[in-house]
């Protein structure tokens, strides 16, 4: 055994448990949601379209939904616009809103102007609804099963990418178009 | 002249150093109603990461979020929940990684005992080398030998 024998051996072990970790960590900022299998949070918030109405979780159980955290003075958000619009004309699944700590002028101006991709959207004027959702920087966007289990949680702007490679697969064969409308 | 000079500039890093030594804020700490309920808030805010700059823990951290987050803890506290209770609603939100001290769970060992494994390691291979060298000054051996184990 030569005298090099046992460094390499420990350099070999040292690159190896380097690589796992560059391998397992491909952006720092993307920390896994301990919510991801476990039932969503509750909530009963007032609407952003219509104050006297309530949007809660209790009206969007029964089907699938993607429940996207969002805030016109975030600029991913504004980013992501466009996929969300696309999400809504698929007819695939409903997004539910949650406007974060956003002026209201703002947040319905912005939907008049761009378009209102949200079949209903949550107002949480004080933040403390996404910290109960463990929402760290918006946009961030939860897929929510019938029974009300968080499923798949994505955090940035949805790209047509994240849509056809995350969400899509994760959702049943049955939810076409046309099922999505009849639920 | 020099020696009053050092002598002044050292009274002032003596005088950084205690001042730094007590807890330094970015932002305004938040009152509470009494002080045992103050020092709770106050452990608690040092102990959570903040979540959006990630180095800084809830106390230091002048980001919105962060502003959030302690007076979700605030209201927790007022409304008689224990410290357990206020980590673990935490945790169940954002994971282990919000706790600047992650506890001892299966998840968590290889943390806590990689820095061990790697002492132990280095004691091991540190006492090899003296013992074989020990050996090789005992047997009279060259000098250049020596230097060659």
């Amino acid at each position: 055994m030569s005298r090099f024998t046992l460094p390499l051996v420990l350099f070999a072990l040292l690159v190896v448990v380097l690589a796992i970790g560059i391998k397992q960590s491909p952006d720092k900022d993307l920390i896994p949601s301990p919510l991801i299998g476990k039932p969503a949070p509750e909530f009963s918030l007032p609407s952003l379209t219509d104050p006297g109405q309530r949007v809660s979780s209790t009206q969007l159980r029964g089907h699938w939904y993607l429940f996207n955290v969002w805030g016109t003075w975030c600029g991913s958000c504004r980013m992501e616009h466009s996929m969300l619009l696309k999400i809504k004309q698929s007819g695939v699944i409903p997004l539910v809103g949650l406007d974060w700590k956003d002026d209201r002028g703002d947040a319905l101006a912005f939907l008049k102007d761009e378009g209102d991709p949200y079949e209903s959207i949550a107002v949480d004027q004080d933040g403390s609804e996404a910290i109960m959702w463990g929402v760290y920087g918006a946009p961030e966007t939860f897929l929510v099963n019938p029974q009300g289990i968080v499923v798949y949680k994505f955090i940035g702007p949805i790209t047509e990418q994240t849509w056809e490679q995350q969400i899509l697969p994760r959702l049943p064969m049955g939810q076409t178009p046309a099922a999505a409308a009849s639920s | 002249m020099t020696a009053r000079l050092c002598a002044i500039l050292i009274a002032a890093l003596a005088a950084a150093l205690l001042l730094g030594s007590s807890r330094a804020y970015a932002i305004a700490p938040e009152q509470m109603p009494t002080p045992q309920l103050e020092a709770r808030y106050l452990a608690l805010i040092h102990g959570f990461r903040c979540m959006q700059c990630q180095d800084e823990s809830l106390a230091d951290s002048p980001v919105n979020l962060a502003a959030d987050m302690r007076r979700q803890i605030r209201d927790m506290l007022l409304a008689g929940k224990t410290d357990q209770q206020i980590r673990d609603f935490m945790v169940s939100r954002y994971g282990y990684f919000i706790l600047f001290k992650p506890p001892f769970v299966w998840k968590t060992a290889w943390l806590w005992l990689t820095p061990g494994v790697l002492l132990l390691i280095g004691v091991i291979a540190a006492l090899t080398v003296i013992r074989r060298r020990a050996a090789l000054v005992a047997s009279d051996l060259e000098d250049n030998d020596l230097t060659d184990a």
